[in-house]
């Protein structure tokens, strides 16, 4: 059909000069009295000209054009897309926070510093660490902030020969990418045919110029590292400290401690196992915790309850520094405050049984058809890899497109990179065992289409608003603005 | 909360799974260390969540701010949260599956045009943290291009900037970060730029307005750093070029921004709004996610995140940066206000701030005692020397519902009697003259 409205044009597209969709009070001056000409610019920005309700349906249907958790399964590993209650939204957008200024007076602002104190207390509770900063504004800059904290941990010992960091095969990105930016050599170490650290790799690799020895756990490939107790103590024999990446802590909230495992840092991700909204990309917050030892070396400041009154004031005399302008991300904190809020010391262990629980039931259902590539019990995800031999030439990519059309997002793939055509699949908690069998159906379907037309699914999606995109095509020659 | 699986549920599924129970599937987790005792408070339904949290937004004072330093409150038209708190938006993942996710990517296009056209420079990052670390990332950006070791900064660079930055390059080898002075004025003593500008040095940074609100001769800074053969990565208020000359006018090579007064609230600080710009030349350098235009398979416009051979996940330890999550929402916040405003309603808000600060400066420069402490031409933002010290002023004015501004002192030495002072377009002739009064008190 011909399509009459142009729904996919930019807005300056859509844009009419004289449009516009705000006016403020007039001024008694303008710009030019105030300012000499040299400071002030030379031509209008080309910024669109569309009136309120152009406006509002320009991103009305943009938003249309996107799936979303509210609407879609996301079944993305790694990524904890659970549900985001609503009531964290119209709390967090009270306007007793949200126009709470940073530097205002501490007696003005008492609210927002006691929900980020009973936040840090809470975050010290489940994780058993001994304080908790909310600064990093996301998980990799909590990561970067972890790796700081024990660079200024190890200077401060004098133990200025460690130099390296460890990182598994099977690290997020972020990890090695974080070393680096903290000045350290990234030693990478491949896992064992398990899929967990091959200690023998790790003992070969510690040395005493090993800073940290970062690890996610559980791992990228699902699976908890049944060892994490010996291989902490040999990191500490090292005289190396054990950053816990957080990143997959939704399979062990409520149910066990990484303070129990001997880690001596963590982040944890509140847009992933606290429910705070994903964003399209973020914000995120990504608060580390430190055990006692490395504490003091935590960005400052931290909130304090001194005499009745919360704080920022603390001296922090061995602090690394900031990470950020101001104290963190807020609104994020806050939502994930009310998550911790809404459940108990009986109740919390419930949210990784039921998300261990979720990601074996696929796992297993799947079975046959798309095999995990490590055939054991699984935590909060399973990984999934494609045989060749089966596929008819179809890839995990084609799998993940095909999927759209079936109504469900892809699940991340060619992650981790030692599972080849790695489908990661972690539904978490909050979906419904109804929603989990009909994604299991739409891959029972994409399985048998890959046997009797895999052409179908080689040139999926064909319900979207596009049909696949050629992604070299952009970066050969960038158009990255109108 | 939020558990949909019945204990119906819960035995099919074991069963399918051929365990027992749920523990079963824990087993991997030393068996002694499962289940610690939590000691945490009594879980709250949703209403008595609603009355607790309430009750802590209700423990927060409402100020009439005249507080900025970095976070500006402005007025958010509604249609601005009504479009970005949009499920299809706020539950939306990092867009990685382009065809699914068209809605982000041009939001981030559009956000991305934006940037560009108001900085006037070549090319825009779908966001960073906030302004002080996309300010770093500038920086680190520069030690790669040019591979000198020295970072001279402006003195008046945000405090909370200097401490990011610091953290930030504190592990590269051999680079030193250098203050250049101000003059009397409250802007840069040019002469002294001079002299301390090198061939070592690899950039300088450059706020405009810098922290005491001053505007800077940024033309007169610019061309001083280009002789030296050094880059120059600009600080600005993304508001305040509705009127004033852009980064991109005065030649800089990287420009950040804090983007909050672009239709985010100031939230006690967070999540800000790194606005990370650069010219056409260091786009490569840029550091985490970019949307660019590409074809589908019939030919049709289409948007994917691009140029991703510099991210953490292609290139892990030899990535431009760590950054992976960004500040996706506050950009959708930023586009939606900008395209509301549009050039002439972001030139009128801009105006109405110029008109609302110089009104307040001159209404607190006529109260005796009190006195305008720089010369330079400002836009919102001013310093005002008090007859006493600045947190005392503070505390006066807090008794009288008012947020005085942000004292001095404790950053720059000899400026205990210093507040700086904001006025945004969100105050009133009448806020104005209410603030003065009540500085007539002190």
């Amino acid at each position: 059909m011909e399509e009459i409205l142009k729904h996919d044009e930019l807005s300056i597209e859509k844009s009419r000069p004289g449009r516009r969709g705000i006016r403020f009070a007039a001024v008694q001056k303008h710009a030019a009295q105030y300012l000499p000409a040299q400071y002030l610019r030379s031509a209008a920005p080309r910024l669109p000209e569309l009136g309120e309700f152009e406006t509002v349906r320009h991103f009305t249907r943009l938003s249309q054009l996107n799936y979303c958790l509210d609407g879609q399964f996301y079944p993305l590993g790694s990524c904890t897309m659970k549900y985001n209650p609503k009531a964290y939204d119209a709390l967090s957008a009270l306007p007793g926070f949200t126009q709470a200024h940073p530097f205002a007076p501490e007696s003005a602002v008492q609210g927002t510093l006691e929900m980020l104190y009973r936040l840090q207390e809470l975050l010290k509770e489940v994780t058993g660490l001994a304080a908790f900063t909310l600064q990093p504004a996301a998980g990799a800059q909590g990561e970067l902030t972890g790796i700081l904290t024990a660079r200024a941990y190890h200077d401060a010992r004098k133990d200025f020969k460690r130099t390296e960091v460890i990182v598994p095969d099977t690290a997020h990105g972020t990890n090695p990418a974080t070393a680096n930016m903290a000045g350290y050599t990234v030693v990478n170490i491949q896992s064992a045919p398990d899929g967990c650290v091959d200690k023998e790799a790790l003992q070969n690799a510690l040395s005493e110029r090993t800073a940290v020895v970062m690890l996610t756990v559980p791992n990228t490939v699902g699976l908890f590292e049944k060892d994490i107790r010996e291989i902490a103590d040999m990191v500490h024999k090292a005289g190396a400290l054990f950053y816990m990446d957080g990143a997959n802590f939704n399979a062990l909230i409520g149910a066990a401690k990484p303070a129990d495992f001997g880690a001596d840092l963590m982040h944890l991700n509140l847009h992933k196992t606290f429910a705070a909204p994903h964003g399209g990309g973020g914000p995120g917050s990504g608060p580390v915790g430190a055990a006692a030892h490395v504490a003091p070396f935590l960005p400052k400041p931290m909130v304090e309850l001194k005499n009745g009154k919360y704080t920022l004031s603390g001296k922090m005399p061995k602090s690394l520094g900031k990470m950020k302008a101001f104290f963190g991300n807020i609104a994020v904190c806050l939502r994930g405050y009310c998550y911790l809020r809404q459940f108990d010391g009986r109740t919390l262990k419930e949210v990784a049984e039921n998300a261990v629980l979720n990601a074996n039931y696929v796992r297993a259902a799947l079975k046959g058809k798309f095999n995990a590539y490590f055939d054991a019990v699984c935590m909060h995800e399973c990984v999934l890899s494609l045989n060749p031999a089966e596929m008819n030439g179809v890839h995990t990519s084609d799998v993940a497109k095909r999927l759209l059309d079936y109504g469900f997002y892809a699940p991340t793939i060619y992650f981790p990179l030692i599972v080849p055509e790695a489908m990661m699949i972690e539904p978490t908690e909050t979906e419904s065992k109804e929603m989990l069998d009909a994604f299991i159906s739409a891959m029972e379907k994409i399985y048998a289409e890959i046997q009797s037309e895999p052409q179908t699914v080689k040139d999926a999606p064909h319900g979207q608003c596009v049909s696949r995109i050629d992604e070299v095509s952009a970066a050969r020659q960038p158009n990255l603005r109108w | 909360m939020f558990i949909p699986n019945t204990p119906e549920d819960r035995k099919e599924m074991l069963a399918k799974i051929g365990v027992s129970s749920v523990t079963e599937l824990l087993a991997q987790i030393p068996q002694d260390l499962l289940y610690p005792v939590l000691d945490l408070p009594k879980a709250l339904t949703e209403p008595e969540l609603a009355a607790h949290v309430r009750a802590l937004a209700a423990k927060n004072k409402p100020l009439k701010n005249f507080i900025g330093a970095g976070m500006y409150e402005h007025f958010i038209p509604a249609a601005v949260g009504a479009l970005s708190s949009r499920g299809e938006f706020l539950t939306a993942y990092t867009p990685y599956q382009a065809e699914a996710s068209q809605g982000t990517l041009q939001t981030i296009y559009e956000f991305q045009s934006c940037m560009c056209a108001l900085l006037e420079m070549d090319a825009a990052t779908a966001s960073h943290y906030d302004g002080a670390t996309a300010l770093a990332e500038a920086v680190l950006a520069c030690l790669r291009v040019n591979g000198r070791k020295e970072v001279l900064i402006s003195a008046a660079l945000h405090p909370h900037y200097k401490e990011v930055l610091k953290t930030y390059t504190r592990h590269q080898p051999g680079v030193k970060i250098t203050e250049s002075p101000l003059g009397a004025d409250g802007t840069l003593d040019l002469t002294a730029l001079k002299e301390k500008l090198s061939d070592k040095t690899s950039c300088f940074v450059l706020p405009t307005p810098n922290f005491f609100g001053c505007l800077e001769r940024a033309d007169e800074v610019s061309a001083l750093v280009r002789q030296a053969g050094a880059l120059l990565a600009a600080a600005v208020n993304p508001l305040a070029l509705g009127v004033l000359q852009t980064p991109g006018a005065f030649g800089a090579d990287f420009a950040v921004a804090e983007g909050q007064p672009l239709g985010n609230a100031v939230n006690f600080g967070g999540p800000g709004l790194g606005i990370m710009t650069a010219k056409k030349a260091y786009m490569r350098q840029l550091p985490g996610r970019i949307v660019g235009i590409a074809k589908d398979k019939n030919g049709k416009r289409s948007f994917v995140l691009t140029l991703q051979a510099r991210e953490q996940h292609i290139r892990r330890e030899k990535a431009s940066s760590n950054i992976c999550s960004n500040e996706a929402l506050c950009a959708l916040n930023a586009v939606i206000y900008l395209t509301l405003l549009g050039p002439r309603g972001l030139a009128e808000a801009a105006e109405l701030n110029l008109e609302r600060a110089h009104t307040l400066a001159a209404l607190a420069g006529e109260v005796p005692g009190f006195k305008v402490k720089f010369t330079a031409p400002y836009f919102n933002e001013f310093v005002l020397e008090c007859p006493a010290p600045a947190k005392t002023v503070i505390k006066k004015l807090e008794k009288k519902g008012i947020g005085a501004g942000y004292a001095l002192g404790a950053d720059f030495k000899g400026m205990e009697n210093c507040l700086l002072v904001c006025a945004t377009e969100t105050k009133t002739e009448e806020d104005l003259k209410a603030y003065a009064d009540a500085l007539r008190g002190i």
